[in-house]
């Protein structure tokens, strides 16, 4: 008789799946990641942790196929490996979640499951019942308690979820990357998804998490790794780290001195809100802003920053609150009402919402001013011509010609026509949500100093930003965000960065 | 505008400009009676009616919709304005009452697109059916035929031996280019087919100015009927057939984008010159009209494909 082993197959803990080395990401204008380094074990939950923009989207989009690489090696089982495409990452092994899922909602959970891997019958049709079947399988392997016939769109978003999850391991993936996967979730419905987590890593499969949500971290995760700037700072085990060492890990310490803030002489009140709330959006938001001001609104992703300015201005709906421009209750009802009570907003993002890439820059500076500048319907050139020349001018606008298309522009100069835009019809109250976003460190100086103008001429901006430096650096006043409330209102002067990304994580002010 | 500035603008058109001269010159040279001057006033003449129908045509594409109903409008338009004129109704309101009927489908279009939230493809699909049946069920199935010769004047007279419909055509389209670069109207236009939330978020009133862009197609398929009317002496209820895809195939060979926010109503004009030309061309020529048919598709298809090489070079 040979010798029993009851011991169950034990993983080894160092057994490396996954290294990253030298990682470097550079788009035209922005390297978003630099000498990054990365290492992955079996059967672990490895949280990536970062500000908005630290590059942890970016480096797990070159995991999964989605982006390439620029410089830096990838090491995936002991072998070099370039991922080539999102298809070759399925192939490694490698699943992602996103945070928008990718599922068909007419189609049922099954079909979606194999979606692309559908196993053919004889007769060249697909065999429905084995997908169904195999799909169910795997569900109930998960303790998912869904049925794998049911169509996508019935299911709630932890079903989803749990389908995508689902789906993962009919690819047999080994390394599972969530982005933000506890968002969209309920309590009762996080601790499912833990549990399905807890599960996955009994059958070896390595998890790539990534949230901004601390406390979770510390219930889930076995090591964390912290990014900063596109640049990594230190991975550790989270059994020995603590929040607030955490908390400094992530935010920039120094602050930069390219912040050319000069206080300007506030005046009286120009915007003031109070109790506005949104159903599901935002609660109770009341504050207010004066001439020369600048309000720095800092928030993660999601804490109801974005929809604010779009129910200042006439996009979102309004479900109860008051909004006073002067002193004078207004109902916002459209953009047009916005842009005539001299509002303006400079989106978030440019391409889609800012600019209109085929026309030219004098047609894009000229757009919300057409009515001042037409007479019966007719549009008077000479005076758009005049006016666009102007603004070319004053912001410096590198352009070969009012008359070329903006997409020929770089993102700076883009920028400077979205804000010449509002400038042309005169708006003195901008909102400006992530003014710098993807623009090059000359052009951000330019609009700081472009913002120091504005408030010296009494205009007042609410600026909206997940650059902590920038908020730090360019606001009188600092208000904080999260899920969709005040969660505190800071002096420039008198915070810091931790101060503030605690606050936005949640914690008390 | 500096000359780089006015090879911006219409350097797109200035390769069309090429493409109609260089069939110009071919037709010539294979058939020396093309290049005389009745048979060129004759092209022109019929060309007005495709070329009147494809000004609407572009401001629709330009906002990046399509209309599929222009044909059928041009059929209902007609046979309205046909039994107002035979009622005796004095030629002017008759006229009013024509382009009223083509301004109204055109309208409705607009409507069930903006407000309806209809995409432009189902809409003039629906209009240009419901257009087609109300035609017919006016009229009983039957052309409505002989005018008094001052309506037939339209189609027939001359001005210094110009004839009245190239007349008509040419000051549409100084109207059109006036409308398309120097008012409100065309402002927005090309800002809605460019990005429509950037113009929302930008104060257009979009819902409002696309509307109207219909309405302006249905009104011109409204002239042309009263063109057609006047030059057949008779409405009648299948006119029309497949005119929209001639104004598209004007437009798109003009250099107007169906992606929208890009195109000049002079490329338009120079487009649809092309198809005129092309088909009078293989006319002289003998060429049989199956051939014909084959032909004009492969120019639609071969302009446009020139069309995309060229962009992608610019990029």
């Amino acid at each position: 008789m040979h010798a029993l082993h009851y011991a169950k197959p034990v993983f080894v803990k160092n057994d490396t799946v996954l290294e990253m080395h030298h990682i470097r990401k550079a788009f035209p204008g922005v390297v978003a990641l630099d000498d990054v380094r990365f290492e992955l074990r079996r059967g672990e939950v490895h949280i990536l942790l970062g500000e908005n923009g630290a590059g942890k989207s970016t480096l797990v989009k070159i995991l999964s196929g989605a982006y390439q690489k620029t410089a830096g090696q990838i090491i995936l089982d002991g072998q070099e490996t370039d991922i080539r495409n999102p298809r070759h990452a399925q192939e490694l092994g490698i699943a992602i979640i996103y945070q928008e899922f990718n599922l068909v909602p007419q189609l049922s959970a099954g079909e979606n499951i194999f979606l692309g891997q559908e196993q053919i019958h004889a007769s060249g049709l697909i065999n429905q019942r084995e997908i169904i079947a195999s799909a169910q399988d795997i569900l109930d392997d998960l303790g998912a308690e869904i049925e794998a016939r049911k169509p996508v769109s019935e299911l709630g978003v932890a079903q989803q979820q749990m389908v995508e999850v689902a789906k993962a391991l009919s690819l047999d993936a080994r390394i599972l990357i969530m982005d933000e996967p506890t968002s969209a979730l309920t309590e009762q419905e996080i601790t499912e998804l833990f549990n399905t987590i807890r599960k996955l890593k009994q059958k070896g499969v390595s998890i790539i998490y990534i949230s901004h949500r601390l406390e979770e971290l510390f219930e889930i995760g076995d090591r964390v790794t912290i990014l900063r700037d596109g640049k990594y700072i230190d991975t550790r085990n989270i059994a020995d780290v603590t929040k607030s060492e955490l908390i400094n890990m992530m935010v920039n310490r120094e602050l930069k001195s390219h912040f050319p803030k000069l206080g300007a002489a506030t005046g009286e009140e120009v915007l003031r809100v109070s109790g506005l709330n949104r159903k599901g959006v935002l609660y109770d938001i009341s504050f207010s802003i004066h001439q020369g001001e600048v309000l720095g609104i800092a928030g993660l992703l999601g804490s109801g920053r974005t929809e604010l300015a779009s129910s200042l201005f006439g996009v979102g709906k309004i479900d109860s609150g008051e909004i006073y421009i002067r002193g004078k209750r207004q109902r916002i009802k459209s953009p047009r009402r916005a842009i005539n009570l001299g509002i303006g907003l400079l989106t978030e993002d440019r391409k889609s919402q800012g600019l209109i890439m085929i026309l030219s820059t004098k047609d894009n500076i000229c757009l919300p001013s057409v009515e001042r500048f037409s007479r019966l319907g007719f549009v008077d050139t000479k005076e758009e011509t005049q006016a666009a020349t102007q603004y070319v001018r004053d912001l410096r606008i590198k352009t070969p010609s009012l008359h070329q298309q903006v997409m020929f522009l770089s993102g700076g100069n883009q920028q400077k026509v979205v804000i010449s835009k509002w400038l042309c019809c005169q708006a003195d109250i901008l909102i400006f949500d992530e003014p710098t976003r993807g623009i090059d460190v000359g052009s951000k100086v330019e609009i700081y100093q472009l913002m120091n103008r504005l408030t010296a001429q009494g205009v007042a901006i609410i600026m909206i930003s997940s650059e902590l430096p920038e908020i730090l650096g360019m606001s009188d006043r600092i208000m904080v965000m999260s899920q969709g409330r005040i969660a505190g209102e800071f002096s420039a002067g008198e915070t810091t960065q931790e101060q503030i990304l605690h606050c936005a994580l949640g914690g008390a002010a | 505008m500096t000359p780089k500035d006015f090879l911006l603008h219409y350097g797109r058109q200035f390769g069309t400009l090429i493409g109609l001269l260089g069939l110009v010159i071919t037709l010539w040279i294979l058939t020396p009676y093309f290049l005389t001057i009745s048979n060129l006033l004759n092209v022109a003449q019929q060309t007005s009616i495709n070329a009147i129908i494809a000004v609407g045509m572009t401001f629709v594409i330009i906002t990046a919709g399509i209309d599929l109903s222009v044909g059928s409008i041009v059929a209902f338009s007609g046979v309205v304005l046909a039994s107002a004129l035979q009622a005796a109704i004095p030629l002017p309101i008759a006229i009013l009452i024509g382009l009223a009927v083509g301004a109204f489908c055109g309208l409705v279009n607009g409507v069930l697109i903006t407000y309806g939230r209809l995409p432009p493809f189902i809409s003039t699909l629906g209009m240009m059916s419901v257009a087609r049946g109300a035609a017919l069920l006016y009229t009983g199935g039957r052309p409505i035929s002989g005018f008094s010769s001052g309506f037939r004047y339209l189609a027939t007279g001359e001005i210094l031996h110009i004839p009245v419909p190239v007349i008509i055509m040419v000051l549409v389209y100084i109207i059109a280019h006036v409308v398309l670069t120097r008012t409100k109207l065309g402002r927005y236009a090309y800002a809605i087919g460019g990005n429509e939330e950037a113009a929302v978020l930008s104060g257009v009133n979009v819902k409002f100015y696309k509307a109207m862009v219909y309405g302006l197609s249905g009104m011109l398929s409204g002239l042309a009927a009263i063109i057609l009317t006047a030059r057949l002496n008779s409405a009648q209820p299948i006119a029309g057939m497949m005119y929209e895809l001639d104004a598209i195939a004007a437009t798109v060979i003009g250099g107007t984008s169906l992606m929208g926010g890009e195109g000049r109503i002079i490329g338009t004009l120079i487009g649809a010159l092309i198809m005129g030309v092309l088909r009078n061309g293989l006319n002289l020529l003998g060429v049989s009209s199956f051939v014909q048919q084959t032909v004009i598709g492969s120019v639609i298809i071969i302009a446009v494909l020139m069309d995309m090489a060229l962009k992608k070079q610019r990029k």
